[in-house]
């Protein structure tokens, strides 16, 4: 007997004591652990009107040991809209997981469709619903701003100890950049369940448990009918539209076309919508151009060259050279223009002798020495204007164009081995420049400041906190205030004075400021380009479009800024000018061809 | 006269016995409510729940012990017979009028009250097989005397096995160790663990098949164990050469009865048990494993009892026994809620408890004068221990899953009443130990 006794005190000891594999056991069958999923912050636009909201969802969760094996599977598998063989799957998926643990079954059920499988769920065991929160886009519009979030990989996981699987994290977009402040902060509840998974109330009177955090709002600098409108106005087009705000760099609207609805990338044919836009579209909608897309700035960037040009004070705003069209190819009819004449007639001639004044500014005996140091110096200057380098603005993925400098010519053609003579292309804005929208967007705006820009940003206020730090700095050019005062009144004559290049960019009651640019492509239409601000008086909006293979800059580009700029403005547009855009198509047409 | 005989017997009882008794019947009461409590439980007292039941029996059985106490001493022995004979009817009775419940044969409903007369025949049997060891007549060595006691225990057993009850008949398995103590021989002890071990080494090899592939031949597990039999005989007769003219008899006798022993074990385990309870001595022996099947009671008793720790979850806070993780957690698997919410130290403490039960009783049984009491309290200890080991090694997975209750513990008004009734018997004829001639 005193064995016997003794044998089941060692016994006792053992699986009471140390073993701690039954405690486990039994906090995996009697207690559920709910998380409560913290609400992801709503995204507003610059007049509180919503761009991205939260809509109730479910995930069907299952814990593979309570699953009863005789379960009617037929009638489950068309309950939740799937096939046998993906049932089959999605529960071996979770047994591999854990036999004792809740995993998701089918992921982000929507409302709506939950309604009616929650009714019948009691008649399976082992499954029930963990409440989640899915996207949705009222206006379907800024996808490429917005992004969109996924579930998180386990790379995040490890990286940030914050992540559980089945975390939804932004993937892209202000989704990503301000996830912190999004997601907010998970809650939990323990629960206790008895043998048949029914929910017998809180553990420990609920002191493990913990309420979630809703995440934090942002209110965007976009408008969200200007956004709307220009995707409208894109329609049918590749290119993009950039405005921004001058006085604070803030982005009114930031469109890329094709765009897509951002409602597709959400829920439960995510992936699958995803592959179709990556896959199946060439047209590559995912693509942010006005961030990401580089193209040669034409003949806009004479403005460049015209201020830097002033400041250097290698020319004044009389200078004046002849139309020499034996250097370099012109059009119009103009011979020999002073500076703001030249802007108007976009005369390549005199930006080629601009751009060669600034590049050999007689520094040293050899030209080539001489063109190291002018390059240097003019790209000091064009720098400043944020052209070439990254604007740190909240979007990832944003591309800083390309100013080349003595390094890149060096590599390219030998150290003192090129001269202007090699690079005399960039002085009309061809060569090897690179723009990408956004920066030609904030060149407007540089212009519309006289010299100065804040960092293009999309964030206004992040819950009650005010916009970030970066974005409330003043940038200054190294260009004097009084130089563009020239390019100012060239600007308004482009657009207002008969002849202009970009008559089709006048509104009646607003002065519009403007300058066409054509991006020459080699074996298809020309890309259509256009800048503009508006009012000349007190700037409130600053545009840059561009429409890829429509042709000339005038002709697309511009009626598409003065558009947006009278939309903005006054809230009416001009609708035989709208009417003609909406119809062009540069998408299907081109198709057709190729067909 | 009668004053002082009175005074005598409160004199004489054994308080302690009956403390431990009071503690455990308490213990038990309590942990029954935590067993069937959840959030919407009534009190303790709500009569229409088991633990409300079970003050009720824990009340009748009080009432109980004081008739049994105020009976003349003498009575028990004079109609030890009488209540054997009546109890071996009623497990006759049982056969043909009773209510099936759980598969079983083995409650008589008489106005809304149902008995298991298998409870109540291990007391018959206790005080018929006193009865019949302390006439003058028997001694251990005659073989009429091992009949009888036999036939004394095994009528009942055999009784029992037919409702069927596998549990309640191992119990008389236990009264062996009475007989031992009353003169029987070792060797049938000894007899008794090698058969024991026998017929788990079978268990363990039948299900196995040898591949002897030179020969082309498969092998079932026991004929294995059958000839490793005979051929540890020869080893042994190889060895002790110099005496093997005395021992080959004995041994090969001894060989041929372990060879048809395995062979009927094979038979009777595949044959004539059932599936369940072959599945339930896999489980416990780990030939087979199925913690969602066959495992499952067993599995959840130990999670629960695992999850306690050594200070427990607390009073009416364990979830597996409360949220019916574990079944019978009022009856059979009682002790799965002293592990979970007293954890370690409640159940060392209730573990010394009962060592401290049997070894008191023990000790009453070597003071007694007459054998008569002796023999009967060492019947009572041997049925509480059976019970206990049982109980509690099935609990923590030492033992097969029989079901039989917990002393003092498991919820049941049958059970509760015949060991409070088996318990003071066994104290009224301590108290009036000295008032018995030798």
């Amino acid at each position: 007997m005193g064995v016997i006794g003794i044998i089941f005190l060692m016994r006792l000891f053992y699986i009471q004591v140390i073993d701690d594999s039954y405690k486990t056991s039994a906090d995996n069958q009697a207690l559920r652990y709910v998380t409560l999923y913290p609400s992801r912050g709503i995204i507003y636009d610059r007049k509180g009107e919503l761009l991205a909201f939260n809509e109730a969802a479910y995930d069907l969760m299952v814990v593979p040991r309570q699953v009863n094996r005789t379960m009617d599977t037929t009638f489950f598998c068309n309950l939740i809209d799937i096939t046998k063989e993906e049932f089959v799957k999605k529960m071996e998926r979770a047994k591999s997981y854990s036999y004792y643990r809740s995993s998701a079954f089918e992921k982000q059920i929507p409302a709506d469709e939950w309604a009616a499988i929650s009714e019948r769920l009691y008649q399976f065991p082992g499954f029930f619903g963990q409440k989640r929160t899915l996207r949705r886009y009222p206006k379907k519009v800024a996808g490429h701003v917005l992004g969109y979030i996924g579930e998180v990989n386990q790379n995040q996981i490890d990286e940030d100890s914050y992540y559980q699987k089945g975390d939804y994290i932004g993937v892209s977009g202000l989704e990503k950049t301000y996830e912190n402040e999004l997601r907010g902060e998970r809650g939990v509840q323990v629960l206790m369940v008895d043998v048949h998974n029914s929910v017998k109330g809180n553990y420990m009177n609920g002191e493990l448990d913990s309420l979630p955090e809703p995440g934090k709002d942002l209110t965007t600098t976009l408008d969200r009918d200007l956004q709307v409108y220009g995707e409208k106005l894109m329609q049918n087009k590749k290119g993009s539209i950039v405005a921004i705000e001058p006085k604070t760099g803030e982005i009114l609207s930031l469109i890329s076309a094709p765009t897509y609805d951002p409602n597709l990338l959400v829920g439960r044919d995510r992936t699958k919508n995803y592959v179709e836009l990556v896959r199946n579209d060439s047209l590559d909608p995912l693509f942010n151009r006005a961030i990401k897309a580089v193209y040669r700035p034409g003949s806009i960037f004479k403005l460049v060259q015209s201020v830097v040009a002033l400041e250097n004070e290698v020319i004044t705003p009389e200078t004046r050279f002849h139309c020499n069209r034996s250097i370099i190819n012109c059009h119009g009819s103009h011979t020999y223009d002073n500076l703001q004449k030249a802007i108007q007639h976009s005369c390549n001639p005199y930006f080629w002798q601009v751009y060669k004044r600034l590049i050999q500014m007689g520094e040293e005996e050899s030209i080539f020495k001489d063109s190291a140091i002018g390059l240097e110096n003019w790209r000091k200057y064009v720098t400043s204007l944020g052209l070439g380098v990254r604007l740190e603005t909240d979007l990832e993925g944003i591309k800083k164009g390309f100013i080349p400098d003595k390094e890149f010519y060096d590599s390219w053609y030998g150290e003192y081995r090129w001269a202007f003579s090699t690079i005399y292309s960039n002085s009309i804005g061809e060569g090897e420049l690179g723009v990408i929208p956004l920066q030609m967007a904030n060149l407007a705006s540089v212009i519309a400041n006289k010299g100065f820009y804040y960092t293009p940003h999309l964030v206004k206020e992040i819950g009650d906190s005010p916009k970030l730090e970066k974005y409330r700095k003043k940038n200054n050019t190294l260009i004097d205030s009084g130089h563009f005062d020239v390019v100012i009144d060239a600007l308004d004559a482009v657009v207002n004075e008969p002849g202009g290049t970009a008559r089709r960019a006048r509104i009646d009651s607003i002065t519009v400021c403007g300058k066409t640019g054509t991006v020459q492509n080699k074996k298809t239409p020309d890309h259509s380009v256009f800048i503009a601000f508006a009012p000349k008086e007190n700037p409130q909006i600053a545009v840059s479009v561009y429409v890829e293979e429509s042709g000339f800059g005038g002709t697309w580009a511009a009626p598409i800024a003065s558009l947006m700029i009278e939309k903005y403005l006054t809230g009416k547009t001009n609708k035989r000018k709208e009417q003609r855009i909406l119809e062009a198509d540069f998408i299907h047409l081109d198709k057709e061809d190729k067909e | 006269m009668r004053g002082r005989r009175t005074k005598n017997i409160t004199e004489n009882i054994d308080w302690l016995l009956i403390s431990i008794y009071a503690v455990m019947v308490l213990l038990g009461w309590l942990n029954i409510y935590a067993a069937n409590y959840t959030d919407e439980a009534g009190t303790i007292f709500d009569f229409s729940q088991n633990y409300g039941k079970q003050l009720m029996w824990i009340g009748t059985s009080a009432a109980l012990a004081i008739v049994v106490m105020l009976l003349d001493v003498r009575f028990y022995e004079t109609f030890a017979y009488v209540f054997y004979g009546i109890f071996v009817a009623l497990l006759v009775a049982v056969l043909l009028i009773g209510t099936e419940i759980k598969g079983s044969q083995s409650w008589i409903v008489i106005g809304g009250i149902s008995i298991q007369p298998a409870e109540f025949a291990k007391y018959g049997t206790a005080l018929a097989l006193a009865k019949y060891l302390s006439s003058i007549s028997v001694k251990m060595e005659h073989f009429k005397t091992r009949f009888m006691s036999a036939a004394i225990l095994l009528v009942p057993a055999a009784l029992i096995l037919l409702q069927p009850d596998a549990g309640s008949t191992l119990v008389y398995a236990s009264f062996i160790f009475v007989l031992y103590r009353e003169g029987l021989s070792g060797k049938v002890l000894v007899v008794g663990v090698a058969a024991a071990v026998l017929f788990i080494l079978t268990l363990f090899v039948e299900r196995e098949m040898w591949n002897i592939e030179t020969l082309d031949l498969t092998i079932s597990g026991e004929y294995i164990l059958m000839g490793a039999i005979f051929i540890l005989v020869g080893l042994v007769l190889l060895l002790f050469r110099k005496n093997a003219s005395s021992l080959w008899r004995p041994l090969v006798l001894l060989a041929v009865v372990a060879v048809g022993y395995v062979a009927s074990v094979n038979y009777i385990f595949n044959e004539i048990f059932e599936d369940r309870h072959r599945n339930r001595i896999y489980e416990l022996l780990g030939i087979i494993s199925d913690p969602s099947g066959t495992g499952y009671n067993q599995h959840q008793s130990k999670i629960a009892i695992g999850s306690g720790g050594f200070w427990g979850k607390g009073y009416l806070e364990g979830t597996q026994t409360k949220f019916n993780f574990v079944p019978e957690q009022s009856t059979d698997f009682i002790f799965c809620t002293v592990g979970e919410e007293w954890g370690f130290v409640g159940t060392s403490i209730i573990i010394v408890l009962f060592l401290g039960l049997f070894i008191r009783i023990i000790w009453i049984a070597e003071r007694q004068r007459s054998t008569f009491a002796r023999v009967y309290a060492y019947s009572v200890v041997c049925i509480f221990f059976f019970h206990f080991a049982i109980n509690v090694g099935m609990t923590i997975g030492l033992a097969p899953v029989i079901g039989i209750p917990l002393p003092f513990f498991s919820y049941g008004g049958s059970s509760l009443w015949s060991f409070t009734i088996l318990l003071f018997t066994l104290i009224k004829l301590d108290a009036e130990r000295r008032n018995v001639l030798r």
